[in-house]
This record gives structure tokens, C-alpha cells and sequence, in this order.
């Protein structure tokens, strides 16, 4: 039932505007799917109407004339299926042409919002606007846009002939046609409240069997599964409860409205049979007007459902739209950075404009910064630092002290509040956006992978690089001798969510990748877990290599990792607490060495 | 097809529901089409004999026909909705205690999210099926063959028009249906690829905005998007084929109706009435083929979940308990025979290769290894949350496989590495361990766990740990684990890697406090030397294989990646 999802839009004549120029976008298959759909409604029409001349002309023995008429009807039915074929084999075609185009723009859009987007909304939700908005939308327009003009032809159509046929009769179709539609409000009204109810008892239900589900190994090894099934079963009740209740009443909508129909059937009958014998009409009339009667529910009937299914689009159109208006990264940069070759050390230059290029050297400087991802809630208060080129800066502190949104900081997933970030002394608001993260090489805690071959996972840090340069990554990571191990080698497919390999190989796919884009600067948010301390250290040797000459900030969440630091930067609760080599902190014998000694838990 | 059979059981239930179903819809048509009959007689007695009274006799007996038709569809919508209903709910039940079946490697195999799907999702999409397809289904033919009756026995000479083109229109329509619904299952897979694309698109959007991607993963998305837009064209060219053919079929009845019945009422064979009559049953004879052509266009888009929910319903478990097994472990001694083990038949190489190993009851083992050297795998052996491949693993003596598997479990505690506590109190989450424990016997096992000393501080036993016991910490969370698994009392306790985030004095805490627990055997994956290193003896597993084994100054002495852990790990712990 339709009604579950029928939610009005807001602003409609807004939403109307932009979903038209969308429909622009086909312009002239639309309009003769319009065209077409008329001449369709209008054949019908004239087709039943035929019924009295047929009649009056077989009542007054006129053969050749009933003959005549009759291959009149023909020709004009026959014109209204060839226009109903023509006008759904083009608005299918339309249809896709308008939904490909909201698709693509939707998508494209996404990927310019910013990470806050993506942190303040559940996946779920987005995946909605492609899903169930983009699915109402083409079920509109599938089926609704030209049989909502059909049928809106149809019924004015009919109610022009039934006056034409007889005026009086017409009056009381109407007044029944006006209570029919009031029970069709009112009870599309009712049944939104059960389906609701509905709706929210498989929420219950769906959260009960996500939790459960995730913990399925805790389940099993406590032996827990039939206190779950009975758990799930008191759950399932009482969804099959709020289900049947709602399936119930939507299923009485169609008796009902059918059995109005009929009173409107037996009052024309009735008074159409009084009118006859006192003269006032004649009989073909009459037949031809309870033909044309029961014709005239199916029509009304789809302009109610689909004015239904077409607010529910332009609901869900408004809510594509919405999304779309969302506000994109803010990029003012106007200072770029290319990869240059030649005389720079990573062969990186900046291009200041009216300039020579300037090589990049790779100077982080953070002066007195703050942020907070919600306003009034700093993360970060007053944090300066400086990472001077090539060195390897580290941060350490407990969970939530803000080490992995100095990183986001830098590459601007997010912007700082107040103070200014500089990278070889220009402002990072000042350089272009794109240019800035391509020289920043990232290695993120939970490494995502993508569908597709090992190889083209690792060519994600730098599309162009070619077999050799990817293996040659892979090898720097420690990569290789497992990825030679896998069936395919290289071109072994991989599943997005990276299934089929351990958390350290993921992790180790991940450093590949970020190996690959050779980038001046490195951004390394350690695995929490996943590697053990053996394989860390494989992984250390290779990356040792890697960050070798490069500025480098750690994000360290097991303490042999940065030993070898230039700069350790304790973090607590977003400011440093301490800050100094190993030596120097360990002398200090705070907080960094009641972490390192495991006094106190990291993490 | 077959595949599906396995779902008519769950429609069993409901089987006196659908008949009374096809009841109530069936006199509910009779009475509706009786209604044109009843309007035929009155253009045909009524009028020529200019009698009101009789007209409105007829008014009425129509009224009265429409009545009982409403009262008849009120009953079928309750019947028709319970019957949907149960179903699902049979459906969603089986699936959920299957799932509760499933061994780990069944686990796996599926993905959470689809599970999820199947069991929400897909049974939601067969019921509306069932709730929507119900009527039309009963319906079209009620109808059909009522209307033919109700026509042959008004005029049979008139019926010829329809008993041609009704199986005309009706294997047009089937041969569109056959035609489409393959291509609403491709349809449904491409559907999938795309959401598939998004879904990681969204999953992985820091990688994306870092590496300055989105338009590449922009272009990956048009590709399933155009994809997606062709296969939507063909389905629906085709579907929408059925408009066209059912006007076309309902304007040849309605023109040859024209010809030969105003031809008939000419030669007086028949009456204007009965023409009418006829006029008016056109719509209800071939709109019956239509709605039952839905019907199967319906059941062509449910197939997709009921291939789905009918693949997990006869999914085998890949582990199942004995008929007879030994109901409990009399004593915690562990023992790996030659032990080998994949995760799945097709890997070509084994996790776990030729491991030997005696644990004797009581004593403790420390397990330890790199990445992917099979600790996790050795250790889920002994409760069979996997088989071994190879080799036979023995608790208390007698081979795993031989135990009741509840029995099994009962006796051998395990701290899994990814380990979770469920929404609600510590309280409820510890009484997973033992149902029947007091406060006395949590807060015990609280203590031992060193769970106690930040009890208080989160609201005691009746603290709420939130969604996925989200209020505590990672460190907190594991000493609840540990806790939970002390209060079954098993005779092993295996502990992976249960300890990571807990700070070392902690750590050493809840050994003492562990050692202290008699006739307990206890075997212990770590990553830090420390947690292992009092151990009765020691395995270094390496790439599957036993590496070494012995004390810690045996290990000392003779194994090398024994004595490259201990200088790496507690060389920092000296400086400091």
C-alpha cells in the first residue's frame, strides 16, 4: 500500500519548479506522451459514446448507417491503441533519461560535501535518496505521469458527456463521485496511522536482530539461541499484530469503494428508469450512460491513486533536492601544487599565480588552533606546532583527546575555528583543495577497500601509476609476499568490505596505496588492533623507508612506534600536555611514562 | 523452482484462512455481478411496461446484492490480512532460528547486512506480495468464470464474442509476463551492483575526499547507473506492453459486441437490455486476465527475496550435534592430534598445519604469534566453533565431535577476540554466563575480573551499558566479557587476546586473581610476552605451524621468535 510512504512535500510549487526542469531534461518525449495520452483518453470516450448513435441507429432500422457507425468506433479505437503504445514505449524511455540524470547529479553532489556530512549521517539514510527516493520517483513517472493525464481526460470527459446525455442523472454521479472521494481521503488518512504503527514495530524488530546478529559468536559460545528465538519471537507477535491490523483496513478500501459505486449504480438505474417512462429520456441514452458510469469509477479511482503516488514523488523529489542544495566543500584556494618533476625533493612544486613555481619542502605549522566539531564543544584549544620538513611528528593520548582531528585538520576534512594551519607558510584555506590532499598521503585506522583487483586497489593513491610502481608499493609495505600468496596475485578480486583478508593485510593495502602516491607529507593513523607487534614490525621497517625525508604525522596507538619520533605530542583533552622526544619525556616522568610503563590504558 | 519448494511449509498454516478467503470472494462476485443482470431486466420488463414499481424493485434487490458483497469483502480483508501476516511471520521465525543454527564458518560466508535483509527486508517484500497479489488472485478468476456464466446463460449466441478473444488477450498477456520476468530478477541484480557501489562509496568516503577521488568513484557509479537505466528500459518496454494489448482486446470485444449484438437486436433475437448487459461485463471479463497478469508480474518481482529466504531456510549448518553426545566435560585437559585446519574447502593453503599439542587439566597455556599464524584458529577448535580439517582435537579425553554440542560449549569458557556486550544492564549481560546467579555470584566474578573496581562508579549492577554496551570503555568492555564467561564456571578457559586494552598492572590483577582458580585449565593468547609469560608452557605458532613450546626460559634459550618478542617488549619496560 502505497499510503505507508505518502508523505506531502513541503514547499510543492519549489519542488515543482525543479522536478519540471528535470522533466526539461526529455522535453519533447514528454510532451508527445502527453499529446498521445489525450488522444488515447479522448478515443475511449468517443468510443462509448458510440453506444447511443449504434443503438438509435439499429432502433430505427438503419442498417447501412449502424454498419457505418460501427467501422467508425473501430477506426477510433484503433487510433487510441496505437497512440497507448506509442506513448508507453517513450515514457519509459523518458522516464530513465529523467532518472539517470537525478541519479548522477545526486552521487556527484554527495562527493562534494564535506566529511561532517558523512559523520552526522547515518549511511543508511543516504543510501534511502538512492534507493527509496529515486524508486518513488520512477514509479511516478513510469506509471503515473501519463495515466494521471489519461485518466484526468477520462473523467472530465465523461462527466462532459454524461451531462450532455443527461444533465439531471449527472447531478446525483457527482454528489456520490464527491462522497466516494471524501471516504478515499478520509480512509487513506486512517490507514497511514496503522502503517505507521507497522513500520515502527519492525524497527524494534530490525534493531533486535542487527545487535543480534553482530554478536552471533557471543551467542553461540554461550549457548544463548533459544532465549534469542524466544526473545525474537515476542518481537515477531506482535509485528504480525500491528501487520494484520493494517493489511486489514487497507484491504476494506476497495469493497467500500466499489460498493458506492453500486449505490450510484442502482440510484441512476432507478431514477434513469422514471425518466425513460415518463419520457424524458431515451432509452439508448440511458443504456449508453450506465455504461459510461461504470466506466467512470476505474479513472476516478486512478486519479486519486496516482495524485497519491505523485505527491509521494515530489516528497521524495523534495527530499533528493534538499540534498542536493546542501552546501559543497568550501574551496577559495587559489595557490596550486602540482607535481612538477625535476628540481624539487619530491618533485612537487607550488604555483603561485604570476609566479615561477617554488619547490615544496613540506613545513606543517599549526598556530594557536582550535576547533570543535560542534559549536561550544572545543576539541581542540589553542594547539601549536610545527613540523619542519622531513621530520616525524607523533601524537599520543587517550581516546577522544582529539589526535585524530589534528590530522583532519591538516587536509582539511574539516576547517579550524580559530588560528590557521600553513603548509610551507601559506595558509591551508589558500590552496586548492584538490591540490593540497593529492600531496598529502593518508593511511586512515579503518582502512576501507573497494570492490575490484588488488592491484586497482593499490592504483587508488595514484591512478596512473603503472604495474611496476604499484608492486614496487607493495613491496615498501611489506605487501607483496602476501599478495603474491593470493590466488590471482595482483589481479585478485577483493570484496569492499575487504572479506578474505586480515585486518593487517587490509592495513597493509592501505599503506601500499598510500606508497604509491609518493606524496611529500604522510598522515598515519595507526591500526588500534589489528597488527600484532611482530608484523608491525615488518611493517615499520617499510614504512621507515617511506617516510624517510617526508613530514609525517603518527597518530600512535601503541607506543614502539614512536620511538624513533622527532617530536612526541601528548594530548589531553585537546592541548598538549607534554611534548619532546623519548628521551626527554621519559625523563619528564609524566604522563607520556605512566603510558609507556602501562600505568595508565591507552586507548 | 524447486528451490522455492521448502517455503510451502510456512504457508501450511494459513491454509484454512485462504480458503475461506477464496469463499468469501467468490459469493462476493457472484453478488457484484449479478448487479448488471438486475439493470438488464429493468431496461428490458421495467420499461416497456412503464411499471415504477417494478424498477424500483430492482433498485432495491441491487442495493441488497451490493450490501452483502461489502460485508463479504470486509470479512475477505481481515482473513486475507491474517493470512499474509502469518506467513511472514512464520517465515521471519524459521529464518531467525535457522540463523541460530548457523555455525561460525556458515557465519562467514554471509554478510550481516544481507542477513539482516533477508530476514526484514525480504519477508516484508513477499508478504506485501502475498497481502496485494491475495485478492486479484482470487479474484480474476471468481470473476472470469462468473461472468461467463452469468453471459452464456443471457445469451449464449452473444457469448461466442468473448469466448474468442478471451484466451486471445490471455496468452498475449502470459507471453508478455514470460517474456518479463527474467528481466525483472537481472533488473534486481543490477539493482544490487549499484547499491553495492554506493554503499562503498559511503563506506570509504575519507579514502576518497584523501586521496582526491570522487570523480572516479563518480565514473564507477555511472557505469552501474547506465547499466542500471538499460536494463530499467528493456523490463519496463516490455511490462508496459500489456496496456496497449489489454485496450486493443477490449476494443475488438467492444466493436464485435456492437456488430453482432446490434445486428441480434435488430432481428430481435435479443434485447437492448441484455446488449447493455453484455456491454457492461466487457470491462470485468478482461480485466480479470489483466489483474491476474499482475499478479504474476508481482510474484516475478517478489521472486528475488523468496529465492533469497528459501536459500538460507535450506542452508545446512555446517556443524550440528551428535544424536547422542556426551552431555558434559569431565575435566579440562585439551589436546590437539596432528591438528590441520582451513577455513574453507577451497583455500589452498592451511591455517593450521600438523599441530600437536598436550595441555594437561589445570595447567595454562600461553599462546603466541604473529598476525595470521592461527592462534585465533587453534583456540576455536576446542568448543567446535569450527572443525578441524584434519586431526582430532580432544577435550577431557574424548574427541570434540562426540559431545553434545551445548554440553561442549557449557564446558569450555571462550573470551572472543571481537567480543560484544548487548543493549541493557551489566546485570542482564552477566547472566548470559549463568542464569541462575545471584549478586553475590556477579559481583564475584566482577571482582575476579577487576570489573568491580569501576562497577560502582557506572552505576553498579543495574547500569545500563547502552547500545552494544557503548556506555563503557574498550578495557571496561573486556573485563565484563571476561567476567561473563567466568560465571559459566567451565573447566577451560580460553582467553583471545582478552586483555589488549587493559593496562599491564590490570592485566597481571586478573592472572593472579585467575590463578587462584583451581582445577581450571586456561589457555591464553596474548600479544604482550608479560600476560603469557608465568604460563606452564608457552607455543610460539608461526605461519600455522607449532613454532616452539615450553617454559619461558626454555623458549628463552631455543626459540628465536620468542627471544625477538621478549627484547622488543620488555627491553622499554627496563628503560623505564
Amino acid at each position: 500500500m502505497a499510503a505507508a510512504h505518502d508523505v506531502r512535500p513541503q514547499d510543492l510549487g519549489r519542488t515543482v519548479r525543479r522536478f519540471l526542469s528535470y522533466l526539461g531534461h526529455a522535453r519533447w518525449r514528454l510532451v508527445a506522451v502527453a499529446v498521445l495520452a489525450c488522444a488515447t483518453a479522448a478515443s475511449g470516450l468517443v468510443g462509448t459514446f458510440m453506444i447511443d448513435p449504434v443503438l438509435t441507429a439499429v432502433g430505427a432500422g438503419d442498417m447501412a448507417g449502424f454498419l457505418r457507425l460501427v467501422a467508425l468506433t473501430g477506426v477510433v479505437y484503433l487510433v487510441g491503441v496505437a497512440s497507448s503504445l506509442a506513448y508507453t514505449q517513450t515514457m519509459v524511455v523518458a522516464a530513465q533519461r529523467v532518472v539517470f540524470d537525478i541519479r548522477r547529479d545526486l552521487f556527484r553532489h554527495l562527493g562534494s560535501l564535506p566529511v561532517s556530512y558523512f559523520d552526522t549521517t547515518p549511511n543508511g539514510d543516504v543510501m534511502s535518496h538512492f534507493t527509496n527516493d529515486v524508486d518513488a520517483i520512477t514509479e511516478a513517472l513510469n506509471n503515473g505521469f501519463a495515466n494521471l493525464i489519461q485518466s484526468s481526460v477520462q473523467v472530465v470527459g465523461t462527466v462532459v458527456l454524461l451531462f450532455v446525455l443527461d444533465w439531471r442523472l449527472t447531478c446525483i454521479v457527482l454528489a456520490i463521485a464527491c462522497v466516494l472521494l471524501c471516504y478515499i481521503r478520509l480512509a487513506s488518512s486512517r490507514s497511514k496511522h496503522y502503517f505507521s504503527r507497522q513500520q515502527d514495530t519492525l524497527g524494534v524488530l530490525t534493531g533486535y536482530v542487527e545487535e543480534m546478529t553482530a554478536g552471533q559468536r557471543v551467542v553461540k559460545v554461550f549457548g544463548h539461541e533459544g532465549e534469542n528465538v524466544a526473545g525474537f519471537a515476542r518481537l515477531n507477535r506482535g509485528l504480525q499484530a500491528a501487520g494484520t491490523n493494517a493489511q486489514a483496513y487497507a484491504a476494506t478500501m476497495v469493497p467500500t469503494t466499489v460498493a458506492i459505486g453500486y449505490v450510484q449504480y442502482a440510484a441512476v438505474t432507478a431514477l434513469g428508469a422514471w425518466f425513460v417512462i415518463s419520457g424524458s429520456m431515451p432509452l439508448p441514452s440511458l443504456a449508453s450512460y450506465l455504461v459510461f458510469i461504470r466506466q467512470f469509477a476505474m479513472p476516478l479511482n486512478q486519479v486519486t491513486q496516482m495524485g497519491n503516488a505523485l505527491l509521494a514523488a515530489l516528497a521524495a523529489a523534495e527530499r533528493v533536492f534538499a540534498l542536493m542544495e546542501l552546501e559543497p566543500e568550501v574551496d577559495e584556494g587559489s595557490v596550486s601544487l602540482a607535481r612538477s618533476g625535476g628540481d624539487s625533493a619530491w618533485g612537487w612544486a607550488w604555483e603561485v599565480p604570476g609566479g615561477a613555481p617554488v619547490p615544496l619542502r613540506g613545513d606543517v605549522v599549526f598556530e594557536d588552533v582550535t576547533f570543535g566539531y560542534v559549536e561550544g564543544t572545543n576539541v581542540l584549544e589553542h594547539l601549536s606546532l610545527r613540523a619542519r620538513p622531513g621530520q616525524k611528528v607523533a601524537f599520543v593520548g587517550s581516546t577522544g583527546a582529539g589526535k585524530t582531528t589534528v590530522t583532519n585538520l591538516i587536509n582539511r576534512l574539516y576547517d579550524v575555528s580559530s588560528g590557521r594551519i600553513t603548509y610551507d607558510g601559506i595558509d591551508v584555506r589558500d590552496i586548492r583543495k584538490a591540490d593540497l590532499r593529492r600531496s598529502l598521503g593518508v593511511v586512515l585506522q579503518d582502512t576501507h577497500l573497494f570492490a575490484g583487483t588488488v592491484a586497482e586497489n593499490i592504483r587508488f593513491g595514484r591512478l596512473d601509476a603503472t604495474d611496476e610502481e604499484v608492486r614496487e608499493a607493495a613491496r615498501v609495505a611489506n605487501a607483496d609476499s602476501f599478495v603474491r600468496r593470493l590466488p590471482h596475485g595482483y589481479r585478485t578480486r577483493i570484496s569492499s568490505d575487504g572479506a578474505g583478508l586480515s585486518q593487517g593485510q587490509r592495513q597493509l593495502l592501505a599503506i601500499a596505496r598510500a606508497a604509491v602516491a609518493d606524496p611529500p607529507v604522510l598522515i598515519l593513523d595507526e591500526a588500534t588492533s589489528s597488527i600484532d607487534t611482530r608484523t608491525e614490525r615488518l611493517i615499520e621497517r617499510g614504512m621507515d623507508a617511506l617516510m624517510r625525508g617526508r613530514t609525517t604525522f603518527v597518530i600512535a596507538h601503541r607506543l614502539s612506534t614512536v620511538r624513533n619520533a622527532d617530536a612526541i605530542i601528548v594530548l589531553e583533552h585537546g592541548r598538549i600536555v607534554e611534548q619532546g622526544t623519548h628521551e626527554e619525556l621519559l625523563a619528564l616522568r609524566g604522563e607520556y611514562w605512566q603510558l609507556y610503563t602501562g600505568a595508565k590504558e591507552l586507548d | 523452482m524447486g528451490r522455492l519448494r521448502i517455503l510451502g511449509r510456512y504457508l501450511r498454516p494459513s491454509r484454512r484462512d485462504f480458503v475461506l478467503c477464496a469463499l468469501a470472494i467468490f459469493v462476493e462476485t457472484a453478488f457484484e455481478l449479478y448487479i448488471p443482470i438486475i439493470m438488464g431486466r429493468v431496461i428490458d420488463e421495467a420499461l416497456p411496461a412503464r411499471d415504477m414499481g417494478i424498477a424500483l424493485g430492482y433498485a432495491a434487490q441491487m442495493l441488497g446484492c451490493a450490501a452483502v458483497a461489502l460485508v463479504l469483502g470486509f470479512v475477505y480483508a481481515r482473513l486475507s490480512a491474517r493470512c499474509a501476516m502469518s506467513v511472514g511471520a512464520e517465515l521471519r521465525q524459521a529464518e531467525y532460528e535457522h540463523v541460530q543454527e548457523l555455525a561460525f564458518s556458515d557465519l562467514d560466508e554471509i554478510e550481516l547486512s544481507s542477513l539482516v535483509t533477508r530476514l526484514t527486508g525480504d519477508v516484508t517484500i513477499i508478504q506485501n506480495a502475498i497481502a496485494q497479489g491475495l485478492r486479484p488472485f482470487l479474484r480474476s478468476p471468481a470473476n472470469l468464470v462468473l461472468a461467463l456464466g452469468f453471459a452464456i446463460s443471457t445469451s449464449a449466441e452473444l457469448s461466442v464474442v468473448y469466448l474468442v478473444m478471451a484466451p486471445v488477450l490471455g496468452v498475449a498477456l502470459f507471453a508478455i509476463v514470460w517474456r518479463v520476468s527474467p528481466y525483472f530478477q537481472s533488473l534486481q541484480r543490477v539493482v544490487d551492483q549499484l547499491n553495492e557501489v554506493l554503499q562503498e562509496s559511503l563506506a570509504g568516503i575519507r579514502a576518497v575526499k584523501a586521496f582526491v577521488r570522487e570523480d572516479y568513484v563518480a565514473a564507477r557509479f555511472e557505469v552501474e547507473s547506465t547499466d542500471l537505466a538499460t536494463a530499467s528500459t528493456l523490463t519496463f518496454r516490455t511490462a508496459q506492453l500489456n496496456l496497449p494489448t489489454f485496450t486493443l482486446c477490449i476494443d475488438a470485444v467492444n466493436v464485435a459486441l456492437l456488430l453482432t449484438g446490434g445486428s441480434m437486436v435488430a432481428a430481435g433475437t435479443i434485447t437492448v437490455g441484455v446488449l447493455t448487459t453484455f456491454m457492461s461485463y466487457v470491462l470485468i471479463v478482461m480485466n480479470s486476465f489483466m489483474m491476474f497478469s499482475n499478479v504474476f508480474i508481482q510474484l516475478a518481482r517478489a521472486l528475488t527475496s523468496m529465492l533469497r529466504v528459501a536459500d538460507t531456510l535450506s542452508a545446512e549448518p555446517a556443524i550440528a550435534s551428535p544424536a547422542d553426545g556426551a552431555p558434559r566435560v569431565e575435566d579440562g585437559s585439551v589436546e590437539f592430534r596432528d591438528v590441520s585446519f582451513k577455513y574453507s574447502e577451497l583455500a589452498e593453503e592451511d591455517v593450521l598445519e600438523h599441530v600437536s599439542l598436550r595441555v594437561p587439566a589445570g595447567s595454562t597455556l600461553g599462546v603466541l604469534g604473529g598476525t595470521g599464524s592461527g592462534k585465533s584458529s587453534l583456540v576455536q577448535l576446542i568448543p567446535r566453533l569450527y572443525d578441524a580439517t584434519e586431526g582430532q582435537v580432544l577435550v577431557g579425553g574424548r574427541d570434540v565431535r562426540s559431545y553434545d554440542l551445548a554440553g561442549l560449549r557449557a564446558g569450555v569458557g571462550i573470551v572472543l577476540q571481537q567480543n560484544v556486550l548487548f543493549t541493557g544492564t551489566v546485570r542482564e549481560n552477566l547472566l548470559w554466563g549463568d542464569p541462575d546467579a545471584g549478586d553475590e555470584e556477579l559481583l564475584e566474578a566482577c571482582r575476579l575480573a577487576c570489573a568491580d573496581e569501576f562497577l560502582a562508579r557506572i552505576g553498579g549492577l543495574d547500569a545500563n551499558l547502552g547500545h552494544g554496551g557503548s556506555n563503557v570503555s574498550g578495557g571496561q568492555r573486556q573485563r565484563l566479557c571476561i567476567a561473563r564467561t567466568l560465571l559459566k564456571r567451565p573447566r577451560v578457559l580460553v582467553f583471545d587476546d582478552s586483555t589488549s586494552a587493559v593496562d599491564m598492572a590490570t592485566d597481571a590483577r586478573i592472572r593472579a586473581n585467575l590463578a587462584g582458580l583451581g582445577g581450571m585449565t586456561k589457555i591464553v593468547i596474548a600479544q604482550r610476552v608479560s600476560s603469557v609469560m608465568d604460563a606452564d608452557q608457552i607455543v610460539v605458532l608461526d605461519d600455522g605451524r607449532v613454532h616452539g613450546v615450553g617454559t619461558h626460559e626454555e623458549l628463552l634459550e631455543r626459540d628465536d621468535i620468542y627471544r625477538e618478542l621478549c627484547e622488543l617488549q620488555l627491553a622499554g619496560g627496563e628503560e623505564g
